[in-house]
């Protein structure tokens, strides 16, 4: 008979973190901003139909950075509970909170299953408040292993996110226009490229936007094109 | 906890049929058979909007064919914070659905950390509704009558619906059950928009005096039991209950009116 062997519950978590780490390092990021009409949301990606920031639910949007199809089973999973919720309820009844605990509980159950590999992914749930409403814009940053934090203003995910933040620390300032917000996180994406060994030119076309707008109608999720990117990046454009 | 196992399907329907065919419109109807089973029934149950939110209200005999089932029954119960339902009906079924819909919405509130609203209360109360089609069919029929103070909007709001559970919003007042006939007659002589909370309680008085007198299933005030209605004040603030020796007093002003 063989003897069962044992590894320590803190090793078990390690490896499973270093694991994910070595995925979401290579994983180009996100950064979401707060401005004036709402949230906005850029990523570096240079595909043109493969998206990492996609629409949930009327003011509900999710971005992502790691495995795409990881992300993807996820993305559909939250539509049709989003969508089964308000059916059953209202549509209000839909929250960011909700959908975060959602995601939160999937992922710590697979990051601590003994015979899975933890998802390689790190996600933004993104929620634009109305203007009586109390709560406001709300953005959850959620962790491979479930764990999530609320974010205030701005959020960042991916390999570089440290980097990422510590410049918007410095740059972020309240009540941005959608241009200047774009502008800022490209500025900030252009600063790491530049350090990157393999430089990577960000253009409209390598970047992805979407935006919740609050004064849209009811569905506040919105793709910009890349012509409107275009428009948006242009300096002296203040709109 | 979130299901991964549906991914490829697009069919919002497909889904629902699988998972949660209660919300669907048409469930299995089993085949009908006259009723023969007795239960106690008919009412007068109504809601009327104020300025400061909304009363609702109900009279307090249940029948069982031609007699007296019960003289104090309760049909309106406090469903939220700032919501209650009133209920006509197979008096069984109606206390057990009140029950059970406000066990969800508590249930709701408690796990989500914050109260649904009072729109989703509405829809979801159609759900109730639908999924007692069965027993309706068999002449245990429910049917609420929903009013709350919707905080977003800032005013009273009415929410009635069919046996096959259809939600319908009625803006100033309604009035369902046996005399609910008689006592939409009267609230829709005497509605005002913007009512005082003491002219809003005296025409809910004079709505429930007037279906007790036209149909046999409604109770009356009844001085010498010490028995009246109950009505219900919905704002802002919560779910209260007007006391008793208050409708006394405004049931005794009523009638000294009425003998002038």
């Amino acid at each position: 008979m063989s003897t069962p062997y044992y590894v320590s519950a803190e090793q078990i978590r390690q490896d499973k973190e270093d694991f994910v780490r070595r995925g979401i390092q290579q994983a180009k990021e996100v950064i979401v901003l707060e401005y004036r009409d709402g949230l906005v949301m850029v990523a570096e990606n240079p595909r043109k139909t493969t998206f990492k920031i996609s629409e949930i639910y009327d003011r509900i949007a999710l971005a992502a950075a790691g495995r795409i199809a990881e992300y993807e089973a996820l993305r559909v999973a939250g539509i049709r509970e989003a969508e089964i919720k308000g059916f059953r309820y209202y549509r209000e009844d839909v929250t960011a909170k909700w959908l975060t605990n959602l995601y939160s509980q999937h992922m710590a159950a697979v990051a601590q299953a003994w015979d899975a590999k933890p998802l390689e992914i790190e996600l933004l749930v993104c929620e634009v408040g109305s203007d009586d409403s109390r709560p406001g814009n709300q953005i959850y940053h959620i962790a491979f292993d479930g764990i999530y934090l609320e974010e205030e203003k701005y959020a960042v995910i991916g390999g570089r996110a440290m980097a990422l933040r510590e410049m918007l620390e410095q740059e972020y300032t309240d009540d941005l226009t959608m241009a200047a917000a774009v502008q800022l996180a490209t500025r900030c994406f252009q600063a790491v490229e530049a350090d990157a060994d393999e430089r990577y030119d960000i253009t409209p076309r390598t970047i992805e936007v979407a935006c919740l707008e609050k004064s849209a109608e009811r569905r506040k999720f919105r793709r910009l094109s890349v012509q409107e990117v275009a428009e948006r990046l242009r300096t002296d454009d203040a709109t | 906890m979130l299901e991964l196992g549906d991914y490829g399907t697009s069919d919002f329907l497909q889904i629902l049929k699988r998972r949660h065919p209660e919300l669907l419109a048409s469930p299995a109807v089993p085949p009908v058979q006259p009723a023969e089973i007795r239960a106690y029934e008919g009412t007068t149950v109504l809601a009327v909007v104020y300025g400061e939110g909304i009363v609702i209200a109900g009279d307090r005999q249940a029948t069982e064919g031609y007699q007296v089932g019960e003289r104090r029954i309760q049909k309106v119960y406090q469903i939220d914070r700032r919501s209650a339902i009133a209920i006509a009906g197979a008096a069984g079924p109606c206390i057990e659905m009140a029950k059970l819909f406000q066990v969800e919405v508590e249930f709701y509130e408690k796990t989500e950390g914050v109260s649904l609203s009072l729109e989703g209360q509405a829809n979801f109360l159609a759900h109730l509704v639908r999924a007692n089609l069965g027993l309706a069919m068999q002449g245990l029929i429910v049917l609420p009558l929903f009013a709350g103070y919707d905080v977003k909007r800032k005013c009273g709001r009415i929410f009635k619906y069919d046996a096959i559970g259809g939600r319908y919003e009625e803006d100033d007042y309604y009035a369902i059950g046996s005399g609910g006939k008689d006592a939409r007659a009267t609230l829709k002589k005497r509605y005002r928009p913007g009512l005082s909370r003491q002219d809003a309680l005296g025409i809910v008085a004079e709505a429930l005096w007037d279906a007790a007198d036209e149909d046999i299933a409604t109770g009356g005030p009844d001085f010498i039991r010490k028995i009246f209605p109950t009505m219900s004040l919905i704002t802002e603030a919560g779910v209260s209950e007007v006391p008793e020796v208050t409708v006394e007093g405004i049931y005794r002003e009523f009638i000294s009116r009425l003998e002038q």
